[in-house]
């Protein structure tokens, strides 16, 4: 079409003929794409703003987390209510991005072969995660979510929770060296109602959720912080009090 | 554009070549389809017009608000709105209706069940089945059997606040105490007493067990909750152990590990999740599946 002149057009054959040229262009260009479309979102108010109510995730929740990305949950859930009307009306409150601020990686999925997990937390009773996730076709036959027995019946391992704490809070996450160095003490606490490191554990967490599994007699399992993990999910903020017109405008 | 006295246009086809040539053999450049051409162009300047139109490019201090200022927060409220305005018909006469007339007027019925219906489905389902046929810990709801009453407004308050829910203060309480697990009974007395609430009910002795010890271990220790009879307390949702329905099943198994870890199930509270009309809507729903009293 162009062969006749040689215009602008013709001088991409100085990059398709020198191999380190066009790598150099490639670079450049897709600098370009990530500085224009990442970095407003480090300074613009609105992807950044403080919403109260969330925190970090507790020792247990965090192992939870853990697991959650270890079975690939992320293929099938997502953790994103979209600001659709459907979506608000079957999930909730949409998805606010202080929600998954310290979720690292964030767990936003990008596929619903499951429904979205986002307002999951307080939906459905411990019970009914214990008896799903040994067999989802026991609580809901035409489910064809695979089975996790084997969550139940694996000790959780809680000894590097603390190292995991501090790598996080390297990266911005607001872990004190009070949480760190209770780490495997809190975890043990949120599964046991009766212990004395309750109180702590709840003045380090807020609205944390404690439950009586027996943690303190070793009787932890992976299933218990999978559950404790999602049950937290989405229920930190109030959106009584949320103001979403703040961030309009 | 071809031109015949061109070397670079391939004479057997008039189509000009890319000058790319390997053994005498040239690479053609055929011009892309016309329609494909003026598509791309058209999505060139369909791009351009969004980003005037609609919020687009970054800057440094804000971004690109487009011209109408559509932001999809503002834009889910007001879809919202408009469902609630679409809705709004219905869930007035819902809402002002008390909650024993809803089912005598079948106007009000019709409403009430659609949405029951949805919210039961996206709520509901995942426990008590797609049907409300429940499941292994999770009570059938078109039965006639109720652990915590049957009646419209019992429904209403286990809806609103839950079972055994910490987070609500009003939730329904009453747990069965562990009596294996706590030591309370020993195993050959949990063996009798097994025996004899199967025998509530005429299921036959398995392992022979002593049913006069069962009764009397039962006697002492269920009553209280179940009922001299076995017929159950709706008041702390201790079941009926003389009809045929088991929540947990009717084997030896599962009746005596339930004396032994005791217990209940859960239930949330979604007097927080749901709004009054659509508890008022599900309450209905779930009376008028067979078994509200």
């Amino acid at each position: 079409m162009a062969t006749q002149s040689s215009s602008l057009w013709q001088k991409h054959a100085i990059f398709e003929k020198n191999s380190i040229i066009l790598v150099i262009g490639i670079i450049v260009a897709i600098a370009w794409g990530g500085l224009v479309e990442i970095v407003p979102l480090f300074y613009l108010k609105s992807t950044i703003e403080k919403v109260d109510g969330v925190r970090p995730y507790s020792p247990l929740e965090l192992a939870g987390y853990n697991i959650y990305v270890r079975e690939g949950c992320y293929n099938c859930h997502s953790q994103m209510v979209r600001p659709l009307r459907d979506e608000v009306e079957r999930y909730g409150h949409y998805s606010l991005a202080a929600e998954s601020m310290y979720d690292h990686p964030f767990q936003w999925g990008s596929k619903r072969t499951g429904p979205d997990l986002a307002r999951i937390g307080g939906k459905y009773s411990d019970d009914w995660h214990r008896d799903h996730l040994r067999n989802p076709r026991a609580v809901v036959p035409t489910s064809i979510m695979p089975s996790y027995p084997w969550l139940e019946k694996t000790p959780l391992d809680i000894k590097h929770l603390g190292d995991q704490m501090k790598t996080l809070s390297i990266v911005g996450v607001p872990y004190t060296k009070d949480m760190i160095d209770n780490a495997e003490k809190d975890a043990i606490a949120q599964g046991a109602a009766d212990s004395k490191d309750v109180k702590g554990l709840q003045d380090r967490y807020k609205k944390i959720i404690v439950r009586d599994l027996g943690a303190d007699k070793g009787k932890l399992t992976e299933m218990d912080a999978v559950i404790a993990y999602l049950q937290r999910m989405g229920t930190l903020v109030d959106f009584k009090l949320y103001d979403s017109k703040a961030n309009i405008r | 554009m071809a031109n015949a006295s061109d070397p670079r246009v391939d004479a057997r086809t008039g189509t000009p070549t890319t000058g790319h040539e390997w053994d005498g053999i040239a690479e053609l450049n055929t011009p892309l389809p016309r329609w494909w051409l003026w598509t791309f162009y058209i999505t060139i300047v369909w791009s351009i017009a969004y980003w005037i139109v609609y919020p687009a490019w970054p800057g440094i201090a804000g971004w690109t608000h487009g011209m109408f200022g559509w932001n999809s927060r503002t834009a889910v409220v007001q879809d919202l709105q408009e469902l609630k305005t679409m809705r709004a018909a219905g869930e007035a006469k819902l809402s002002a209706a008390k909650l024993e007339d809803i089912e005598k007027n079948p106007e009000l019925l019709s409403i009430a069940r659609a949405q029951g219906a949805a919210a039961f489905a996206n709520n509901c389902a995942p426990c008590h089945g797609a049907g409300a046929q429940g499941a292994v810990g999770y009570p059938n709801l078109n039965d006639d059997e109720w652990l915590w009453g049957g009646k419209l407004a019992d429904i209403q308050t286990t809806l609103q606040h839950g079972i055994r829910w910490d987070a609500d203060k009003d939730t329904r309480s009453g747990a069965m105490p562990a009596f294996g697990k706590d030591g309370t009974l020993k195993a050959d007395e949990i063996k009798n007493v097994a025996q004899y609430v199967r025998s509530l009910s005429g299921l036959p002795n398995e392992g022979g067990a002593d049913l006069a010890k069962g009764k009397k271990v039962f006697a002492d220790n269920c009553a209280a909750c179940h009922g001299d009879d076995g017929k159950g307390n709706q008041e702390l949702g201790a079941p009926n152990l003389t009809d045929k329905i088991w929540l947990y099943g009717s084997t030896t198994a599962a009746i005596e590990n339930r004396v032994t870890v005791g217990g209940g199930g859960q239930m949330p509270a979604w007097g927080d999740r749901l709004d009054p009309t659509t508890i008022k809507a599900l309450t209905v729903y779930v009376h008028s599946l067979g078994g509200g009293k």
